[in-house]
């Protein structure tokens, strides 16, 4: 199937549902005379868009760089951690089900507990928010990878007597790859939506949490729809952007099955 | 010379992970939370120990400050925090302006620990609801994704793109719909807001989780139903369903987690208007950030903590009542 | 012998008494159960024994395994499926210190010996069962061994596959003069590929039978010689304990593990 081919078999029936979608809601709107306040338009909310660009380009350059900074920061960290606890096997016995524990809980109330540590006129309770976001996904999805091998891997290494370093190194890092990237996937989409709501806390007053927050607070509804729509999109490059290192990290790998 | 006599089981040197019913699967719960507890009694260790010996100011590097201030304030002793439990929780009432009479009355006689818990319980009520219409919602919206490729194709980036809408963003606005809205005799309440944003947590987990496992029976399986010509009806019923459950499960732990976190959220963006009488342990969080006294704080976001990890144990127990179609080994 | 009272604990391998000479081809063929691929991995230090020992190479079975004494060929292959068929087969070079230059020249002949010069980079999920078995086969030759142990390791191909790698084996074995101790469940396998073919049996595992192939050289025409059929014969007979005592005995020089013939 050619290039153009393909893209219209994928692509075209989630396009042909957003456009529908998008003419029902204006429809809906305009029909039933609906108050901007419960719903607001399309045509409402691109026109705010437009008018205040430059103030939502802005706010979404801010929380952006919480969420990258928290992003990597997460993730060093979680590659870190997990490759000594593979080495250590005692350390990670106690530190892999307080991870787990921490993915059941929600992190973004951590935010206030971080303001009061680094003090109001700073980023860094943002980021750090979203690094143990970032941070617990990574984590576990990786410690998975590195510690489930094979049978017959584990023979192989056994009979050509590799010590613990090797096998570390030769199969059980490649071998974790793919999990290690399910987790930045997931990592990554966490990072802008903690960003935005650890906003909510108080604190600085820049990012589109506060400027979604603030634009409802002066009832320009459509406003703060536009800035919603900024975050999505800025979520959505966040997820195209581990998607593109998934492709870069195992592009060479033919897998039979994923 | 010599015999050898073998024991057909696994050498030592090769882990077996695999969970068994009985002694087994008592030993690894054992297993897990003793490491819970030493992980959680290292962190104490760390807090303390940093409390000590790290710089009173903190650290900066670069301008931005990256270790926390030592005072008594910003980082509370771990038994302060445990002390604050059982004060007189007075404070609340005068100083937020954002709550009825109502409930500063009530509050007014109660200790810290009892505010606390009973707050819990509210945002729970609320995570419930909100759970168990994202449970039915994502399982419809599974079933219909599986039943046609084309609306597969459409829906699914949607649905993957919805969880991108920081919902936060979506609660002020939800917060007008307080009282206007009017179906028969039930008006919309700040209440349902949240669930309703718990219920928008819950709803993906579930459908991505249930729609996997409504396409995880094997091709065997699948050619099986086909050859004895069963109705759609039937291969659900009896093949797909049984066959999801093994997805389902943790899906519908991470929806529990998800709904707890979506009332407590949807609580402090709602909830600095007013949610009335009924306060959630995400307004009593909002609460104390804006006080001075942070290890009540601390004690409040331990809280949610333990709330959301409970939640998460509680559905975890369907995977004991649900075992007999939950394949061992078979998580994806 | 007597039976382990502790449940669970069966005795699978009574008194084992095993040798190969240098260079030899020696099968080991018995129905299921019958400890063959146990005994194997318990030469391989793959498993350990509960009770009684095991030497190799005068030496016990864990340490023979340390010094490298042999190489090992796994049924399924066991190719790393994100490293090249050249990086595949430098692994036990790369894992014990073999220089740069030394590996790639090493590689290459291996690559020429199992005929597989134009796969180099490619990587296994690419590869057919019979190539992938190739590639591994060269990875247990990669540091020369003077002993193969393979396990089953034709038994997922296809009939045609399997005879030829067969072939290709046997001119391997042939080239590097290794000696292979081999398990298989085929009987014309084993009789095609080994000098020997030791015959087990189960409950307990234990060597019945040891039958000496006389076939020759093999080639094309081997599997359509009389002598080969006769050989088949005496092997089923073997398998199916109609034969009396066995007329192989297991005498040769550089023997690798003790010897003496078992009933």
């Amino acid at each position: 199937m050619s290039g153009a081919g393909r893209f219209s078999v994928l692509a075209l029936p989630a396009l042909v549902l957003g456009a529908v979608l998008i003419g029902l809601w204006q429809a809906l709107v305009d029909g039933f005379g609906i108050k901007s306040w419960i719903l607001s338009s399309p045509s409402e909310i691109w026109r705010q868009l437009t008018s205040l660009f430059n103030g939502i380009v802005i706010a979404t350059t801010h929380t952006g760089l919480n969420a990258i900074v928290g992003l990597v920061v997460g993730v060093v960290v979680a590659l870190l951690l997990a490759g000594l606890c593979t080495r250590l096997r005692l350390l990670g016995h106690a530190v892999t089900p307080v991870v787990g524990a921490l993915a059941a809980v929600p992190i973004v109330c951590t935010a206030p507990l971080f303001l009061f540590m680094y003090g109001l006129t700073s980023s860094t309770p943002r980021r750090a928010v979203v690094a143990i976001a970032a941070f617990v996904p990574v984590y576990l999805n990786t410690i998975r990878g590195l510690s489930e091998m094979s049978t017959v891997h584990a023979e192989l290494m056994r009979s050509l007597a590799a010590d613990r370093m090797q096998v570390l190194r030769i199969i059980r890092f490649p071998g974790a790859l793919p999990h290690f990237c399910t987790g930045l996937r997931i990592a990554a989409s966490l990072a802008v939506i903690s960003a935005v709501v650890s906003e909510y806390f108080g604190g600085l007053q820049n990012g589109l949490g506060y400027f979604i927050s603030d634009q409802a607070h002066n009832t320009n509804y459509p406003a703060a729809w536009a800035a919603v729509l900024a975050a999505v999109v800025l979520g959505l490059i966040f997820f195209a952007g581990a998607v593109l290192i998934e492709r870069v990290l195992l592009e060479r790998r033919v897998t039979t099955a994923s | 010379m010599t015999g050898l006599a073998l024991q057909p089981a696994r050498p030592a040197w090769r882990r077996d992970a695999r969970l068994m019913r009985g002694a087994g699967l008592l030993r690894v719960i054992v297993f897990r939370a003793g490491g819970l507890v030493a992980g959680l009694a290292l962190l104490g260790v760390v807090w303390e120990a940093y409390k000590a010996w790290g710089p009173t100011g903190g650290a900066h590097l670069l301008g931005i400050s990256v270790l926390p201030r030592t005072d008594d304030n910003a980082m509370p002793h771990l038994w302060t925090i445990w002390n604050v439990l059982g004060q007189q929780d007075a404070v609340g009432s005068q100083q937020t302006l954002s709550f009825g009479p109502s409930s500063s009355g009530s509050s007014g006689g109660q200790t810290v620990l009892g505010a606390i818990a009973g707050d819990c319980l509210q945002t729970f009520q609320w995570a419930a609801v909100g759970c168990v219409v994202g449970l039915l919602v994502g399982m419809g919206l599974a079933l219909l994704l599986d039943r046609s490729r084309l609306i597969e194709r459409a829906a699914l980036p949607y649905l993957v793109a919805s969880q991108t809408v920081p919902l936060v963003a979506l609660a002020p606005i939800l917060a007008q719909w307080d009282g206007s809205i009017k179906i028969g005799g039930w008006t919309w309440s700040n209440g349902t807001s949240i669930e309703l944003v718990a219920a928008y947590l819950a709803f993906f987990p579930i459908s991505i989780g249930m729609l996997r496992g409504l396409r995880s029976a094997s091709a065997v399986q699948n050619d099986l139903f086909t050859c004895t010509a069963a109705s759609w009806r039937q291969t659900l019923l009896r093949l797909k369903l049984p066959t999801s459950v093994p997805h389902l499960l943790p899906a519908l732990r991470l929806a529990a987690a998800a709904s707890v976190v979506g009332a407590i959220v949807a609580e402090i963006s709602i909830g600095q208007g007013a949610i009335g009488a009924k306060s959630g342990i995400g307004t009593r969080i909002w609460e104390y950030s804006q006080q001075s006294d942070s290890a009540r704080l601390y004690a409040s976001v331990i809280a949610a903590a333990v709330l959301g990890l409970g939640v998460t144990l509680l559905v975890g127990l369907f995977d004991l009542v649900l075992y007999r179609y939950n394949r061992l080994g078979a998580r994806d | 012998m007597t039976f382990s009272g502790r449940r669970g604990t069966v005795q699978a391998l009574q008194e084992i008494d095993l040798s190969v000479a240098a260079g030899e081809f020696v099968a080991l063929i018995g129905p299921s159960g019958c400890g063959k691929s146990t005994l194997l991995r318990i030469i391989a230090d793959l498993q350990v024994p509960s009770s009684g020992t095991v030497t190799v190479a005068g030496k016990s079975a864990a340490q023979a395994r340390l010094d490298q004494e042999y190489g090992f060929a796994f049924q399924q292959a066991g190719l790393l499926d994100w490293r090249t068929v050249r990086a595949n087969i430098e692994l036990p070079l790369q894992l014990h210190g073999v220089d740069g230059d030394a590996r790639r020249r090493r590689v290459s002949e291996l690559l020429g010996l199992v005929g597989l010069e134009d796969f180099a980079e490619h990587r296994p999920p690419q590869l057919s069962g019979g190539m992938q078995q190739r590639v591994a086969i060269a990875r247990a030759l990669a540091e020369k061994p003077a002993l193969l142990l393979m396990d089953e390791p034709f038994g997922a191909l296809d009939e045609m596959t399997r005879e030829r790698m067969q072939d290709e084996l046997v001119r391997i074995t042939d080239e590097t003069g290794a000696a292979v101790l081999f398990v298989t469940h085929s009987i014309p396998e084993a009789v095609f590929l080994a000098d020997r073919v030791v015959v087990m049996s189960p409950r307990p595992g234990r060597i019945s039978q040891v039958v000496e192939i006389g076939l020759g050289e093999r080639n094309a025409d081997t599997r359509e010689a009389h002598e080969f059929y006769a050989a088949i014969t005496t092997v089923r007979e073997a398998l199916r304990g109609r034969l009396g005592k066995g007329d192989g005995d297991g005498d040769g020089d550089g023997a690798l593990v003790d010897s003496r013939e078992a009933l």
